[in-house]
């Protein structure tokens, strides 16, 4: 890792105690009583759970959708050390942190879920191993990404504490931690998707097919852009820092170019199956479908130009439409396009909604105190990153 | 050098490995599973059933099953509109227009027992992250256990047939679902609902053998006088009876759908009015399986994708590391042309 030699991170300091944190704090209390009440009384007893609908939203959105919202870190770190962007490297630590914090708690938002939670240990103990399951393999990615992401991270710390040593030794062998950061996301990205297909007819034509590992995957990616975009423009205005354009307007357009390819793959796959006419019936799997895919096209429009994707304010709705897709094409697949016959419906319960908000609180209250305590974004009076690339590009 | 050209080698490379890792051909494919040689199952003949419910009953008994009230505020009977944790076995009715004349499609009504299907490749085990849900290799039963399970409910979410179902109401819910009474066969005994079925309209025995009745059945001219076994197919435990054929529906449920399953179902009325949608033939978990064998068979791909990925981050790293010293200085020249 060669943060040393960029611009160097460091704390932005300032009081942990704002209104912000505040609620923060508010919702991940109300979040704790319920689950406390689920784990007493069982799932039941908050959730609107039923056997036509065995997941809700404490899997989609905590899991599904956080893991993926999870994914800036992997897709920063694809193009600064697989593609050799050098000059996103002052992004590569706050989004890291974010897909840090993001993966954690979906990793332990699943526990929430589990109807026999005591028994969690059962997936990673060969004795129990079902290598066929789509899940099982799910289960073992997301476990050891979170381990290669805090190994990955671990400098931060380091740097905190002193350890240069340690720190040295690690740098050494950091390439292939590296690695494992992108290829273990690749599997367990593309693997939720694969979660649907056992589900055969059960899912609507418009969401089911064999390609769901691809679609997933690529939709990760280009939500892992959305989410640094959305990110940086948040801490820009919320600690009154600059936005660093100049990283994040190149930056939109790779989001694009990304979401070209993903629509592309969609599009195609509708049509190579013939499924595209059913999103022109008159029903909800329909227009949630168009829904989703007005988020996607979205970005296309706002951030069309260059002097478009200068602008802060674009850049911020881009993201988080692109995100709004992501969003809406995981609760389409898993639950508005999926159908295990008549008699069974399904909406969150407020209870249910309200641990989900915890879990995003949460996560904001984590990136809060880091950023705040530890260092993670670029020092706010220190020269700009130069980087090979970006200094070809300037004597071209 | 010239970076763009430099980036797009680069992605090409990065996208062909994303998209092996993703989209293989494939080269791992299988196909729907094999039936166990000696599996076990049911023949449900819908025609035969009267309604009586005496193998729901029979079922909470030899499963040691609690009550089940659909309403807690007339907790009186017994009666779960369909299978759930506590209630492995229903009947339910079906009925059309004026539903006087049995067995009939107009102004008709008719009986179908909902139960596990135990399919020959049952999507609930290849959904199972823990191997709680097995299949039998030697009697084809799909049975579940406890102990293993991690309540994830992923098996509740795959079954094409709704059956298997979890225990919201409990802190310590367990998955609940007909196991073929394999506890009753140790002890010579075999499932409860077809033992107690006074009809035969449940009737237990070897797939192989109830296969062959179900194709003899279908044979019959309408109103012929038959032979109608009960209890045990194979060992002929209870005395059969006769009477005369009905008009079937020409289809034995449960010989094709999803690969075939171990409960097979004959009917006067068509299937999917009984609740029976059409299924494919090819196995939903053969699907998932060969995706994943494909791209995970012998991890070859993700540790080739992973040589790959490790080979590039390292030279970029170090890459980073001599360019970078003396690129500090240079700092304002990289800025100027991104702003
Ligand atoms: S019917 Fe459902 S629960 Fe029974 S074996 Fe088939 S997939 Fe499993
Ligand atoms: S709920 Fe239990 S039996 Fe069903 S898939 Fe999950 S671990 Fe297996
Ligand atoms: S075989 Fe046993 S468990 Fe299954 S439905 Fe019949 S009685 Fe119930």
């Amino acid at each position: 890792m060669t943060e040393h030699i960029h611009v160097a991170p460091a704390p932005v300091g300032g009081r942990l105690l704002t209104p912000v944190t505040f609620t923060c704090g508010v919702l991940i209390l109300a979040a704790l009583a319920i689950l406390a009440v689920r784990f007493v009384l069982g799932l039941g007893a908050v959730t609107h759970l039923n056997d036509g609908y065995p997941w809700g939203i404490w899997v989609v959105a905590d899991v599904v959708i956080g893991s993926a919202f999870a994914c800036g870190g992997f897709s920063i770190a694809m193009l600064v050390y697989i593609f050799n962007k050098g000059e996103y490297h002052p992004l590569v630590r706050p989004a890291l942190l974010a897909s840090l914090f993001g993966y954690t708690l979906a990793g332990v938002g699943v526990i929430f879920d589990l109807g026999r939670w005591w028994n969690f240990w059962h997936i990673l103990s060969p004795a129990y191993a079902s290598p066929n399951s789509v899940m099982f393999e799910v289960a073992l990615c997301i476990s050891l990404y979170i381990v290669v992401m805090w190994i990955e991270f671990s400098p931060t710390f380091m740097e905190k504490w002193g350890m240069r040593d340690a720190r040295r030794k690690l740098n050494k062998v950091m390439f292939f931690f590296i690695a494992l950061g992108t290829v273990l996301p690749m599997m367990h990205q593309s693997s939720l998707g694969s979660l649907l297909i056992v589900f055969g007819t059960q899912i609507h034509p418009l969401w089911q097919t064999m390609l769901l590992p691809l679609i997933f995957l690529l939709s990760a990616i280009t939500i892992g852009y959305a989410v640094v975009l959305f990110e940086s423009c948040l801490a820009a205005a919320g600690y009154r820092r600059s936005i660093e354009m100049h990283l994040l307007t190149p930056l939109a357009k790779i989001m694009l170019g990304v979401l070209a390819v993903f629509m592309i793959v969609r599009f195609g796959d509708l049509l190579w199956r013939g499924a595209l006419g059913h999103a022109f019936a008159a029903n909800l799997q329909a227009f949630m479908f168009w829904l989703e895919t007005a988020c996607f096209l979205s970005p296309f429009v706002l951030l069309r130009s260059e002097v478009q994707r200068r602008n802060p304010a674009r850049l911020f709705i881009g993201g988080a439409l692109l995100m709004l897709g992501g969003v809406l094409l995981r609760i389409n697949a898993f639950l508005v396009g999926y159908d295990t016959g008549t008699g069974w419906s399904y909406f969150p319960s407020v209870p249910e909604l309200l641990v989900t908000f915890g879990m995003f609180a949460i996560e904001v209250l984590g990136y809060i105190v880091i950023t705040r305590r530890f260092p993670v974004l670029p020092r706010e009076d220190a020269p700009p990153t130069a980087t090979p690339a970006a200094l070809r590009a300037a004597t071209r | 050098m010239n970076g763009r050209r430099e980036f797009l080698r680069r992605a090409l490379a990065g996208g062909a490995a994303v998209a092996g890792t993703t989209a293989c051909p494939s080269a791992h494919a299988r196909g729907n599973a094999e039936i166990p040689p000696e599996a076990i199952g049911l023949l449900f003949d819908s025609t035969l059933c009267i309604g009586c419910k005496a193998c729901v009953a029979a079922c909470k008994a030899a499963n040691d099953l609690p009550l089940d009230y659909n309403s807690p505020v007339d907790a009186l009977w017994d009666m779960p509109l369909d299978t759930t944790a506590r209630t492995y076995n229903v009947i339910k009715a079906w009925q059309s227009g004026t539903g006087t004349q049995r067995n009939q499609q107009i102004d008709g009504y008719a009986f179908m027992k909902s139960s596990c299907l135990h399919c020959i490749d049952p999507s609930c085990v290849s959904a199972c992250p823990v191997s709680a849900m097995t299949k039998d290799p030697a009697t084809g039963i799909v049975q579940y256990d406890a102990d293993a399970c991690i309540g994830c409910r992923y098996c509740v979410a795959a079954c094409p047939f709704g059956i298997p179902k979890y225990d919201y109401d409990s802190p310590t819910g367990k998955i609940g679902k007909c196991e073929l009474c394999r506890h009753l066969l140790p002890e010579g005994k075999y499932a409860a609902c077809a033992e107690v079925c006074p009809t035969g309209a449940t009737l237990f025995g070897k797939v192989s053998a109830l296969k062959a009745e179900a194709h003899r059945r279908l044979a019959l001219q309408e109103g012929a006088p038959t032979i109608w076994p009960r209890g045990n197919l194979d060992t002929a435990d209870q005395p059969a009876w006769e009477g005369p054929a009905p008009r079937y529906v020409q289809h034995v449920y449960g010989e094709k759908e999803v690969g075939g399953t171990q409960m097979l179902k004959l009917a006067a009325v068509p299937f999917e009015q009984l609740g029976h949608k059409p299924l494919p033939e090819r196995s939903f978990s053969s699907q998932s399986e060969t995706l994943q064998h494909t791209l995970y068979g012998g991890l070859v791909l993700p540790l080739a994708v992973l040589g790959v990925m490790s080979w590039v981050a390292r030279r970029n790293v170090k890459h980073d590391d001599e360019t970078d010293a003396r690129g500090a200085q240079d700092a304002h020249a990289g800025e100027k042309r991104h702003d």
